[in-house]
């Protein structure tokens, strides 16, 4: 009995099947190697340290610019929609309105944009060697995950002085508990769209042009400059089918108190980001085998 | 036992524009596919012969690869100007996926096509070295425990907290090697191009290689540098138009190569392609010899000639031409002097004195630039010619036969 296990090992053996690796052509639609990416966690980190060191690095103001780049905005909103347009905000300080606005909107957009365009900005790295593809659009997602912390932080000071010194109203609730969910939401919505447009931009260059005015417009199809209760009708109809009109609007709730708490929305959001997650990875992995040949 | 089985790999690349025509190319390849049938763009695909023009858009890089390479090897892969090689090690690296066939591989593989790859200009010395470990595949705790052997071997203590921009090209070279070197995989892929910075440098690179075969890993090592694998490798494989020509002993393989490229090649003709060359191009070179010899040897003048049709006026242009010898070794480069150009054709014509070459066989590689900066045609290895011995005239005996040049020089006595 023994003897025979031994026996069937060492024919094991020799039958040199024992490969730790094999590389074939194209791999299956379903073929992840999540566990490869775990592995190369410290990579992932690494890469958020490099984004965060390197941008600020010979500016003079430094790290001042992730307060400075909200602010412009938001003054620049401030004077054109609100003084000169005159749209209504819901009665809410207008200075905070935008900056909330903004301040969500702008992690959405950074995750697209710099994860859309991931091949073709790392073609050289990627080009002489091998790392799961899928660690450098996450590690911008954490990077700016960063960034939005800062951000909403002098959000939070922001309105303390508005409230102080100029009466500003907030009213803030139990759903701010919500804030991770919504962030969340974001980074898995602007990850999965910016890795589909990247393994599609490997080919199609155009799309990337697309892509930089596309989102500009995406951003007045949303309610940042105008509160939901503004419109009325078709158009009304048409923005709540935007999955970010629920996150930007549950986010001005907890915060202001204005609208209502959409859970639903909240629910279409949450299948929407996955569905495009699942789709982005699925797409991005079976082109970043072959993608040298054609970038 | 065999660490890496080769099995039936093929490669195939797309010729010219990648963009133009993609879209119907997918489209029909999908339709093809949805119905059962096979890619109808395999069957057109080319050999890969540089010297042969072909109509098909699609080329075989790499065709029926088949080999393998048994643990402690350290093989050596040879072959001229896109004969595959550097395919091969990008489809090893993992950098690019295979058309078909597959390669199995026993242990961890860690490639340096290029030292330093991701490191960053204004990052310091010591976080490069955490940021290209990780790239190449080590967890943080693994660069942490070899961090001061690393920095001890790339000599670099000093500026390990300088950003590296600051470095000079040594300096860094010398830091990239040295985290590279620290990685201690099962198998080693390298390309030549790692054979960089100073000649101690490139000793203790080396050095290194030969260690990391010593202790009974596997190293793959790509050079058209035959001095480089001769004195590393000890199993080679030739490649040839992306076919495997032969593989065996490195000395076996070396001297097959040799042979192979034996043939001279002394007009060479280029069509003339507006799309591609606007401005100029050079469309004929070749070699005459003094006196309508049909020979060159040591103690002959020859001249090497290239004929250029220029379709645009009142452009700089000059011509940069280098010379290798049959093993790959760069002899030197000579650069025409710049002339402004007027319509038509011109003749640029390179006089190679006599007494400077060794006997051998030599291969003429010519670059034509523009404003002395941008490279506008570049064709490689465009003649092949060789010397011949002249020491039947001479009272001088002994082996020279791996000098490169062969100069008379004035002795005062």
């Amino acid at each position: 009995m023994c003897n025979e296990l031994a026996q069937t090992l060492v024919k094991n053996m020799s039958k040199d099947e024992n490969w730790s690796e094999i590389i074939r052509p194209k791999r299956s639609w379903l073929d992840i190697n999540l566990l490869e990416l775990w592995r190369y966690r410290d990579l992932i980190m690494l890469f958020v340290k490099r984004d965060f060191v390197s941008v600020y690095k010979q500016t003079v103001l430094g790290p001042l610019w992730l307060f400075i780049q909200p602010l412009f905005t938001t003054i620049t909103f401030y004077f054109v929609f609100s003084k000169i347009a005159k749209i209504p905000t819901d009665n809410v300080d207008p200075i905070l309105f935008y900056l909330s606005g903004i301040t969500l909107w702008n992690y959405f957009s950074d995750c697209f944009s710099k994860t859309s365009n991931t091949f073709v900005a790392n073609a050289g790295i990627f080009g002489k060697v091998y790392f799961p593809r899928l660690a450098t659009p996450i590690s911008i997602v954490i990077s700016n995950l960063i960034k939005l912390g800062i951000q909403i932080i002098l959000f939070a000071v922001i309105a303390m002085y508005r409230v102080y010194f100029h009466d500003a109203q907030i009213n803030i609730n139990g759903t701010i508990l919500l804030l991770p969910v919504l962030i969340l939401l974001m980074a898995v919505m602007g990850l999965g769209l910016g890795i589909i447009f990247s393994a599609l931009t490997t080919k199609y260059r155009d799309l990337s042009f697309l892509l930089t005015f596309g989102i500009q417009l995406l951003m007045y199809a949303t309610p940042i400059i105008y509160p939901l209760s503004f419109t009325s009708g078709k158009l009304h109809q048409i923005l709540s089918y935007n999955p970010i009109t629920p996150i930007i609007e549950n986010f001005r709730y907890a915060f202001f108190g204005i609208g209502y708490l959409d859970i639903a929305g909240l629910i279409y959001s949450a299948v929407f980001s996955t569905i495009v997650l699942v789709l982005g990875v699925l797409i991005f992995n079976r082109v970043e085998k072959n993608f040298m040949d054609t970038v | 036992m065999p660490v890496i089985k080769v099995e039936n790999l093929y490669k195939q690349y797309q010729l010219g524009q990648v963009s133009s025509g993609t879209l119907s190319h997918d489209f029909n390849r999908w339709l093809h596919k949805i119905r059962g049938k096979e890619d109808p763009y395999e069957k057109i695909t080319g050999l890969n012969n540089r010297e042969q023009t072909t109509d098909s858009k699609y080329v075989w890089a790499l065709e029926d690869i088949n080999f393998q390479i048994n643990q402690g090897e350290i093989l050596g892969i040879i072959g001229r100007n896109g004969a595959g090689k550097s395919t091969l090690l990008k489809i090893l690296s993992k950098v690019t996926a295979p058309t078909k066939g597959q390669i199995k591989i026993r242990g961890r593989i860690a490639s340096l096509l290029e030292v330093g790859t991701g490191f960053h200009p204004e990052l310091t010395g010591r976080e490069n070295i955490f940021l290209n470990g990780a790239i190449l595949g080590m967890t943080k705790t693994e660069i942490k425990s070899k961090f001061d052997e690393i920095v001890a071997f790339s000599g670099v203590e000093k500026y390990i907290d300088t950003p590296v921009k600051r470095y000079s090209s040594g300096m860094y070279v010398r830091l990239a090697f040295a985290v590279a070197a620290h990685l201690e995989p099962e198998i080693l892929v390298i390309d030549e191009v790692l054979a960089v910075g100073d000649a101690d440098f490139q000793k203790k690179c080396l050095g290194k290689m030969k260690d990391v075969s010593s202790e009974g890993r596997t190293v793959l090592f790509v050079s058209h540098n035959m001095a480089a694998v001769k004195e590393l490798c000890n199993v080679g494989l030739f490649l040839q138009n992306g076919q495997v020509n032969s593989m065996g002993s490195m000395q076996e393989i070396i001297q097959n190569y040799v042979t192979q490229n034996l043939a001279t090649k002394l007009v060479a003709e280029s069509a003339i392609d507006k799309l591609k060359f606007p401005l100029a191009q050079i469309v004929k070179s070749w070699i005459s010899m003094q006196d309508n010899r049909n020979v060159i040897s040591v103690d002959t003048d020859f001249k090497i000639a290239f004929e250029i049709e220029i379709h645009e006026s009142d452009v700089e242009l000059n011509l940069s031409m280098t010379i290798e010898s049959a093993l790959g070794q760069t002899v030197f480069n000579t650069l025409s002097e710049s002339f402004i150009t007027k319509r038509g054709n011109k003749t640029a014509v390179c006089i190679i004195p006599k007494d400077l070459l060794n006997n051998g066989l030599f291969f003429v590689t010519i670059v034509l630039t523009r404003d002395r900066s941008t490279a506008i045609q570049l064709i490689q290895e465009v003649l092949t010619f060789e010397v011949l011995d002249n020491r039947e005239n001479e009272a001088w005996f002994g082996d020279i036969s791996h000098h490169l040049i062969r100069p008379k020089l004035n002795w005062v006595i």
